[in-house]
């Protein structure tokens, strides 16, 4: 197909969507409007099991079987990149060199470093009480980690990341998760059922579950992300392909 | 407000679906798609907005006092944000893999199949 | 004042968005993305979803444009530059 047919068909397929999302965004209950069932009921639901923040209480309680199959999405993306990110057989392996860093930018990202995964671990521990949890806790641990890269070198990264022991500890955490569930089915009845005691209502142990579920996505997300970001690094510092033998020597 | 918000992110789905029709570089089109998927995001927070109201966290609020948001948007937003970048991951690395094998990102010269 | 907050942050995220999607150069495009990024978490803090908006500010604005830049230095990656004007030029011969 030509371009130009390949625009126009987009033009008039997109003139239909527009039309037809306009008539339906003015048959919606208006921007800002009072009215919100669902959320009034998990509201309810979520101070009946004493969870502070409603938006985990939604994520790890009522729709917890949901983020099940969300976390095997991820689960799934680090096994797919690792499968597609592998040396291939006409690819070289090559040591990064050590590079110069400016003593500023280090000495930047040396203070940043502890700090930043204190805000992951406290972000993630704090999941089921003020904003944050499991899913950014974990984006702030991973990407954290890799101050170390911006700090140093290449080398520096891979002393303080053990690829093994997080593959590891990213399985296991996405395990435990079907685990708790399973946990729920045999003593409460139903999967995931939140079947721990509640707690005492604005506390770190408060809802049940909530903050076990809240921990094993924590670390899977930060395992999983390091890993993945771990394979898209290699494939740009480390290996060259055929084409690229000659003169690599220059970094 | 009426319906704008909601028109808006019509508008950058819309968009976003041009960029990847005319798009000439697989790296570029998947930047789209993020672009794409980020009107879901202001589609799903614009429809659980309540005039006045606060975010849904009661750590700091006695439940009752004030109104807050719909929740349960506000998780599958969420959801989508992880999601999203995950696909966005996952086509990377197929980007990669693809140049690897046929040395260009230009989807209009991938037209043959290749074993 | 809330109502002209909301309304901004709508706009931002149009035009970046747009912006976005006009930026024909992939390492151009990851920093309009980040950008995009931080407007889309501004928007969200200003909707009341802080949850959202801490989810977004890691993803969108690190971690999809660190994978996205990652992705176009593998792809455009050439050893042979022994200066920076001539990294350069292979660059854009790779782009086009």
């Amino acid at each position: 197909m030509s371009t130009r047919a390949r625009l126009v068909m987009f033009l008039l397929a997109a003139a239909v969507v527009a039309a037809f999302f306009s008539a339906a965004c003015a048959h919606l209950p208006p921007f800002a409007t009072p009215d919100h069932p669902y959320g009034e009921r998990a509201v309810a639901a979520a101070l009946e099991r004493r969870t502070a923040n409603v938006v985990s209480a939604v994520n790890f309680d009522i729709r917890a079987f949901d983020t099940l199959g969300e976390e095997s999405i991820l689960f799934g993306t680090v096994l797919g990149a690792t499968l597609l990110l592998r040396r291939a057989r006409d690819e070289r392996h090559r040591r990064p060199v050590a590079e110069r860093v400016m003593p500023t930018t280090r000495l930047f990202a040396t203070l940043l470093l502890p700090v930043t995964l204190a805000v992951g671990v406290y972000t993630v521990a704090h999941g089921q009480l003020s904003p944050g949890g499991g899913f950014q806790g974990g984006v702030v641990l991973a990407t954290a980690l890799h101050l170390a890269y911006v700090a140093a070198d290449y080398r520096a990264l891979q002393k303080v990341r053990p690829l093994v022991v997080l593959d590891v500890a990213d399985s296991l955490a996405a395990a435990s998760y079907t685990l708790v569930g399973l946990a729920g089915l045999i003593t409460g009845g139903a999967f995931l059922q939140n079947v721990l005691p509640l707690g005492t209502f604005n506390t770190i142990t408060s809802g049940g579950t909530v903050p076990v579920l809240n921990a094993t996505v924590g670390v899977e997300v930060a395992c999983g992300l390091i890993c993945l970001l771990a394979h898209f690094l290699d494939q740009a510092v480390e290996f060259t392909g055929p084409d690229q033998y000659e003169k690599t020597g220059d970094r | 407000m009426g319906t704008w918000v909601f028109l808006a992110a019509g508008w950058v789905l819309l968009t976003a679906l041009f960029g990847l029709v005319t798009s000439r570089n697989l790296i570029h089109a998947i930047g789209c798609l993020t672009v794409a998927q980020s009107s879901t995001y202001l589609l799903l927070l614009a429809v659980g907005y309540r005039r006045g109201a606060t975010a849904p966290v009661y750590s700091d609020l006695t439940p009752g006092t004030r109104p807050v948001v719909d929740p349960v948007v506000q998780a599958l937003a969420l959801t989508d944000v992880v999601v999203g970048a995950t696909v966005t991951a996952l086509l990377l690395a197929l980007t990669i893999q693809l140049h690897k094998r046929h040395h260009t990102v230009d989807p209009q010269s991938l037209t043959g199949l290749k074993g | 004042m809330n109502a002209w907050l909301i309304g901004a942050a709508v706009v931002f995220v149009v035009l970046a968005a747009t912006t976005a999607v006009l930026t024909r150069d992939p390492a151009r495009q990851a920093v309009v993305l980040a950008v995009l990024g931080l407007g889309l978490a501004v928007m969200f803090a200003v909707l009341q979803a802080p949850d959202v908006a801490l989810s977004q500010l890691a993803v969108g604005t690190a971690l999809t444009p660190l994978l996205i830049l990652l992705t176009v230095r593998k792809v455009t990656h050439r050893p042979t530059r022994e200066s920076g004007g001539e990294h350069d030029r292979s660059r854009k011969r790779d782009q086009r």
